[in-house]
């Protein structure tokens, strides 16, 4: 212990305090604070249209919005929340901080493309407030041609260069991590000695390097067209709006793991330490992170059932999301077994992560009902859809990311949080946001249409309990934000463990010093050697209970 | 001259090279991708109007994108010349190569430009300039829509080319490389390559169709 806990008195938070040496900082820990600065602010203002959505659809009329400020409501939330919020969450905040400590690294391989990274997006981000500000955009976040290019006289143009720029951002994150995980990984740290989240990252970070540039030639095109008149997919010339929807879900359908990779990491870390047992099959887990990762890639036909597409197309497309799903139940039955015969404590990150399994697989197998064609004809372009992406994205990918934020937070800050405060924002999570989105899949099943600002009123029962719902869902989403801002302030100091967790990011000081270790830590031990026997454990440089 | 010591985050020069080695892979991967969806556009257009392509495909300058294919290729033979020039502990040598590669890139820029001229002059400039021939069906002006997207963001690329390969042509001058030290030239040598490469399979598409 006192090897750990006599750390330098500098940590990376106090060693410089300048305005300068936070936004010209090659740190990559500062440089997650400014990622999570970014992503939150972006969150809240995601948050907001969605607001305003649940808000007019509490009655059928629809009169709060209106139809033409609806459209541009539900656009805002989807760009906002997928490309400014969902996408960089967990990766640039979380991965940014724990990859370099995961693996005994001082920093990232490319500590200027990291800064860089943040700048590109927060130009991105000015961006995609200009367009918000500016009126908005009507197409939704899919920019369907011909609609999006020879129709909306909405700001088209702002909204794809925003999330073009965006990429640049994913691009040059996820390139860091590759390279940073390939080449910076301290001595004794095997391939299959890295912790889960290392792995889905590194998923991840592939998934972003080969879809990303599709969707900025897609989006490159389609402004080209609405600005120019260079009309690649104008029906008017011989070109095909369906070639733009293989492009776009080429990439979108991959981003949907973009975002839910992370999250599984997320899981693989909390669930083993609050179940004090190493995680059921380990090399199954990175087999299944892969697996996803590039059986991801061929299932976007399932987009564009209705679309046009030959039924042989069909077919292929639903056998292949079948076969994507394989993976993801491997994933759901390995954290459960994990926690068979664990000694299992609910504190706050582990409620959270329970929350992400169960929404998770909720999710999950709503998306096999939707990738078998007969009921996707039936129920596509409705609420169910809706929920059952709302299912794996909030309730998966959020769930998660609260979660290992309250995990890291006394790693991340030096402070403790108060537990009590945090288990009920984690409950409440939980309640609030199954009666706001599970409403949905009953409305979808009833027919209700997504996108539109009015419905029939004998819906309506089901729209105010998924209203209510959502209320609840922000308060348990503003909780933390004020817990967690005074911690800041006034958390009792953390030591260097408290969790009793065994990766290297614990075998420094909370705060990490600038450059994460005394010395560069010899990896000696898989990952998750904890007993529940005897609730002893080993990090993985070999020391037990330290 | 003494070797420059590695970043904080390496632990030695040689783990640095490495890691700017394969920084270069993974960016040339997502580059891939990105071309690789305009050119799969590109044929899936051909594939569905066939004729109509031989027709655009005609009006196409072969010559000139021929000067222009051998230009580019000459240059990427330079660019190893001069990071092989460096390795045999010669830079001031290597950096005449490099001032050479930046030269021949500017030529095929030059020939583009030239190119683009004829083309207006020909009528086959959508927006610009744009005149469908005998038998020429609306799905002629999509041929010349991808044309002058793919060659513009290849001209755009290949002109990020050229002045980093002058940057490092004047950091060769100074002294700044030697043979235990070039690794920045083998990164922008797979750029340039790259961006070479990109070429092979825009003329590949462009040029020789219905010509056979």
């Amino acid at each position: 212990m006192s090897a750990v806990t006599a750390g330098p008195s500098e940590t990376y938070l106090t060693n410089e305090s300048s305005i300068a040496s936070w936004f010209l900082t090659k740190d990559h820990k500062r440089i997650a604070l400014l990622f999570f600065a970014s992503v939150t602010a972006f969150f809240f203002i995601g948050g907001a249209a969605a607001t305003l959505i649940r808000l007019n659809l509490i009655n059928p009329a629809g009169n709060l919005l209106g139809a033409d400020l609806y459209n541009r409501m539900f656009t805002m939330h989807g760009i906002v929340m997928v490309w400014f919020f969902l996408i960089p969450s967990i990766p640039t905040t979380l991965g940014n901080f724990l990859i370099p400590l995961m693996i005994g690294a001082r920093d990232l391989a490319f500590p200027r493309l990291n800064l860089g990274s943040w700048y590109v997006f927060n130009i991105s981000g000015i961006l995609a407030l200009y367009f918000i500000i500016a009126g908005g955009d009507d197409t939704g976040w899919t920019f369907y041609t011909p609609y999006s290019t020879l129709f909306s006289n909405s700001h088209v143009i702002a909204a794809a260069v925003a999330v073009f720029v965006n990429g640049f951002s994913t691009i040059m994150t996820a390139l860091n991590f590759v390279v940073t995980i390939h080449r910076l990984r301290a001595p004794g740290m095997t391939w299959f000695r890295l912790p889960l989240f290392v792995w889905a990252i590194y998923a991840t970070s592939l998934v972003m390097l080969l879809a990303t540039p599709v969707l900025a030639m897609t989006l490159l095109l389609i402004a080209l067209e609405h600005g120019f008149g260079i009309g690649i997919f104008d029906p008017n010339l011989g070109g095909d709006p369906l070639l733009f929807q293989h492009m776009f879900w080429f990439y979108s359908h991959p981003a949907v793991y973009i975002m839910i990779l992370p999250a599984m990491g997320v899981a693989s870390e909390l669930i083993p330490c609050f179940a004090r047992r190493p995680v059921f099959g380990y090399r199954g887990m990175t087999y299944a992170l892969v697996a996803i990762a590039v059986v991801g890639f061929f299932v976007w036909g399932h987009h564009m059932f209705t679309s046009g597409m030959s039924v042989f197309a069909g077919i292929v497309f639903s056998f292949m999301s079948f076969i994507v799903a394989v993976p993801s139940a491997i994933k759901v039955f390995n954290w459960t077994a994990t926690l068979h015969r664990g000694s299992i404590s609910f504190d706050a990150p582990m409620l959270y992560a329970l929350g992400f399994v169960g929404l998770f697989t909720i999710g999950g197998l709503t998306g096999l009902m939707l990738a078998t064609l007969p009921i996707d004809i039936h129920v596509t372009d409705t609420y169910f859809v809706i929920a059952h992406f709302h299912y794996v994205m909030v309730g998966g990918t959020v769930s998660a990311f609260f979660g290992g934020l309250h995990y890291w937070w006394p790693k991340i800050t030096g402070r403790l949080y108060p537990e009590m405060w945090a288990r009920g924002a984690a409950i409440l999570t939980f309640i609030g946001f199954n009666i706001t989105f599970f409403p949905q899949f009953i409305l979808g099943y009833l027919g209700m249409p997504r996108r539109y600002y009015s419905y029939a009123p004998d819906l309506q029962t089901w729209n105010v309990l998924s209203s209510a719902g959502a209320s609840i869902l922000a308060i348990a989403y503003l909780m933390p934000l004020f817990y967690l801002g005074w911690s800041l302030l006034w958390g009792p100091r953390a030591n260097a463990n408290p969790w009793r967790a065994t990766g290297l990011e614990w075998r420094t000081s909370s705060p990490p010093p600038e450059h994460n270790f005394e010395r560069t830590p010899v990896v000696t031990t898989p990952p998750y050697q904890y007993n529940p026997e005897d609730d002893s454990y080993v990090a993985q440089d070999g020391a037990a209970n330290a | 001259m003494p070797n420059p010591r590695p970043e904080v985050q390496f632990a030695t020069l040689e783990q640095q090279t490495e890691a700017a080695q394969l920084g270069m892979w993974v960016f040339l991967a997502t580059e891939v991708l990105f071309f690789g969806a305009l050119i799969f556009g590109y044929y899936v257009y051909r594939i569905s109007y066939p004729d109509q392509f031989v027709l655009a495909g005609h009006d196409a300058k072969l010559l000139l994108g021929s000067i222009n294919t051998a230009i580019l290729v000459t240059s990427s033979l330079t660019m190893v010349a001069a990071i092989e020039l460096v390795k045999r502990g010669e830079p001031s040598r290597a950096a005449t190569m490099l001032f050479v590669t930046a030269m021949l890139g500017l030529a095929f820029l030059g020939v583009k430009g030239y190119e683009y001229f004829e083309d207006y002059q020909d009528h086959t400039v959508p927006l610009l300039s744009f005149v469908l021939k005998p038998r020429e069906q609306p799905v002629v002006e999509l041929f010349w829509m991808f044309y002058f997207v793919a060659t513009g963001i290849h001209a755009i690329h290949l002109s990020i080319g050229i002045v980093a390969v002058l940057v490092l042509a004047l950091h060769a001058r100074h002294g700044r490389y030697s043979a235990a030290y070039y690794s920045p030239l083998e990164v922008l040598g797979l750029y340039w390559s790259f961006v070479d490469t990109v070429w092979l399979f825009l003329f590949a598409a462009i040029y020789p169709i219905g010509r056979a």
